[in-house]
């Protein structure tokens, strides 16, 4: 199985030392993120087509999120929820250490169940809302995050990509046509030319915010791959705006006291809030030079 | 996911669903050494949920592959019995749910075993849920630390865990199945010497404000499960200890009996 390369001795000495003299290998501060570019496709070419696709890069890190509905029929327990289903795939592209044949690591897993519960399980689609007849058909929406390149921290931005997708993504407009034959009833989806579509209900924004520990007690925000590979263990946080903690998964990495993780916990509060803000205004200016529906 | 929200999680009585209160822990019991083959296993009672765990090593690693030049490589595997818990059919090998817990008990002994004393081995733990009513990865962690003390493997500290949910306001201790599935719930493990947090997962909403009470919470409930687990420890070894004294005595002065040997064998 390959697997990264381990840091040879010389270099993380000097990550090391370098990081307790307070600087980075790429410049950044301890507490300082990469620079967050968040990519929709050409609205010109793809107005309407180009909903719900959108690419993120952190760094050297990308990843794409790609948002597809369909109409299905409910589940039998639950007649009144449409469906949301994530399904994040890493492949050699993203780096060496990902061969995508055989076994999927246990890396993946934690990514992919990671993305999972920090979009699905906490509840940031309404699910109800995309519900089209109650026990008859639901939307069932799909989230595509493909990992492209992997320099650390997939998870912030599979995550600030994934919702940024769902945000942006309109879905058809939907009707139920009954027959007089009595034959089985029609359900028309209208072309987006036909009828504008509808973006999603969305409950809260979550966004993972990701901290590696080093020896020494040192707090890293957004660590690249080399830093993370040197960390004890890395703490996720996933938070909202409205300052609501939906996940934390610190495993592994020096024990620390109540009062630092809190310190952590309130620091990631100002980070969301700032990614939050920086994605509120990509999709903004999305908006405004994409045309979607014309009055 | 069954959703039971017509349990009613504190009543006016300020009691729980099985008449607790809401520092109140569930009855626990700790069995040590219930495999014979393993090098320490333990089994762990918390309430109805039990799970056995065994540790072999530090050994030679299996795969010359997984050996670590200058510590000890930790692995583990999780099962769940199929009787464990109604609904859910045998969980195998590959589930990602178990996956995970493997990975969170790792991370979670990673900084505490001093596996640089071990260099170039091997430990295993295999974790075996026999019976789940809440809490199953809490109850794992504390069976493992027993485990790897029944195997003599050295550590910094006991690791303690405990599930804290929130009603309201009011933070819960040690969640039973029907409360977990009901109310956000975070699980904590900490090295009860330092108060200090080894793991700390949540996967329910929670506003900021309430987190650091539910912590603080858990953490000092962690406290009392480890002066419960510490009392086991020590009553363990102090029998052992007694065994051996009566075993050496007999030899110093000249050999054994076979009689004597079975009646200090029982």
């Amino acid at each position: 199985m390959p697997r990264d390369i381990p840091v040879p001795t010389i270099n993380r000495s000097f990550v090391q030392a370098a990081l307790e003299k307070g600087h980075r290998l790429d410049g950044r501060r301890p507490l300082e993120r990469r620079r967050l570019l968040i990519q929709f496709p050409d609205p010109e070419e793809t107005s309407v087509s180009g909903l719900g696709r959108v690419e993120v890069s952190l760094g050297k890190t990308k990843v794409l999120a790609r948002v597809s509905a369909e109409l299905t029929n409910p589940r039998s327990d639950r007649p009144f929820e449409g469906l949301l289903s994530i399904t994040s795939e890493i492949g050699p592209l993203a780096g060496e250490a990902f061969h995508g044949e055989g076994r999927t690591t246990e890396e993946e897993v934690i990514l992919t169940r990671l993305l999972e519960k920090a979009i699905r399980r906490s509840e940031a689609v309404d699910r109800e809302a995309l519900c089209v007849v109650a026990g008859e058909k639901v939307w069932h929406i799909k989230l595509h995050i493909h990992f492209l390149s992997s320099d650390g921290n997939l998870i912030d931005a599979g995550c600030l990509a994934g919702m940024t997708a769902l945000r942006h993504f309109r879905r058809p407009e939907v009707e139920r046509l009954d027959r007089d034959d009595g034959m089985a009833a029609i359900w028309k989806v209208y072309p987006t030319d036909e009828r504008a579509p509808v973006p999603l209900s969305i409950h809260h924004t979550p966004l993972c915010v990701t901290f590696a520990y080093l020896e020494g007690n040192l707090l890293l925000l957004d660590p690249t791959s080399q830093e993370s590979q040197i960390a004890s263990g890395t703490l996720t946080l996933t938070l909202n705006a409205q300052r609501e903690l939906c996940v934390l998964s610190k495993a592994g990495g020096n024990p620390l006291g109540v009062e630092e993780l809190m310190k952590v916990v309130t620091l990631g509060v100002d980070v969301v809030r700032e990614m939050t803000s920086e994605m509120e205004s990509a999709l903004k200016a999305d908006e405004a030079v994409r045309i979607v529906d014309v009055r | 996911m069954a959703s039971s929200s017509r349990v009613e999680i504190l009543n006016e009585g300020g009691l729980r669903v099985d008449g607790r209160r809401p520092y109140e822990l569930r009855s626990v019991s700790m069995t040590f050494s219930p495999q014979a083959h393993a090098d320490g296993s333990a089994t762990m009672q918390q309430g109805l949920t039990t799970v056995t765990v065994s540790v072999f090593g530090p050994r030679e690693p299996r795969s010359r592959a997984n050996a670590i030049h200058d510590r000890a490589n930790l692995v583990v595997e999780v099962g769940v019995a199929g009787w464990s818990q109604p609904g859910v059919g045998q969980r195998n090998r590959g589930d990602k749910r178990l996956t995970e817990v493997g990975a969170t008990i790792r991370q979670t002994f990673e900084p505490v075993i001093m596996s640089h004393l071990y260099p170039r081995s091997e430990i295993s733990i295999y974790v075996q849920v026999l019976g789940s009513d809440g809490g199953i990865l809490p109850t794992a962690i504390n069976a493992t630390t027993l485990a790897l003390i029944d195997a003599g493997v050295a550590m910094t500290d006991y690791i303690t865990s405990l599930s804290v949910g929130l009603h309201l306001t009011q933070p819960l201790l040690d969640l039973s199945s029907p409360e977990e599935s009901d109310i956000p719930y975070l699980v904590v493990a900490s090295l009860p010497g330092t108060g200090k947090v080894t793991l700390a997962t949540l996967e329910t909403r929670i506003h900021v404000d309430r987190f650091e009470e539910m912590l603080a919470v858990g953490v000092e409930g962690c406290k009392i499960l480890k002066a419960e687990m510490e009392g086991e420890v020590k009553k363990r070894t102090g029998t052992m200890v007694e065994r051996m004294k009566l075993n050496a005595l007999p030899d110093r002065a000249g050999g054994m009996k076979d009689s004597d040997r079975d009646i200090l064998m029982t």
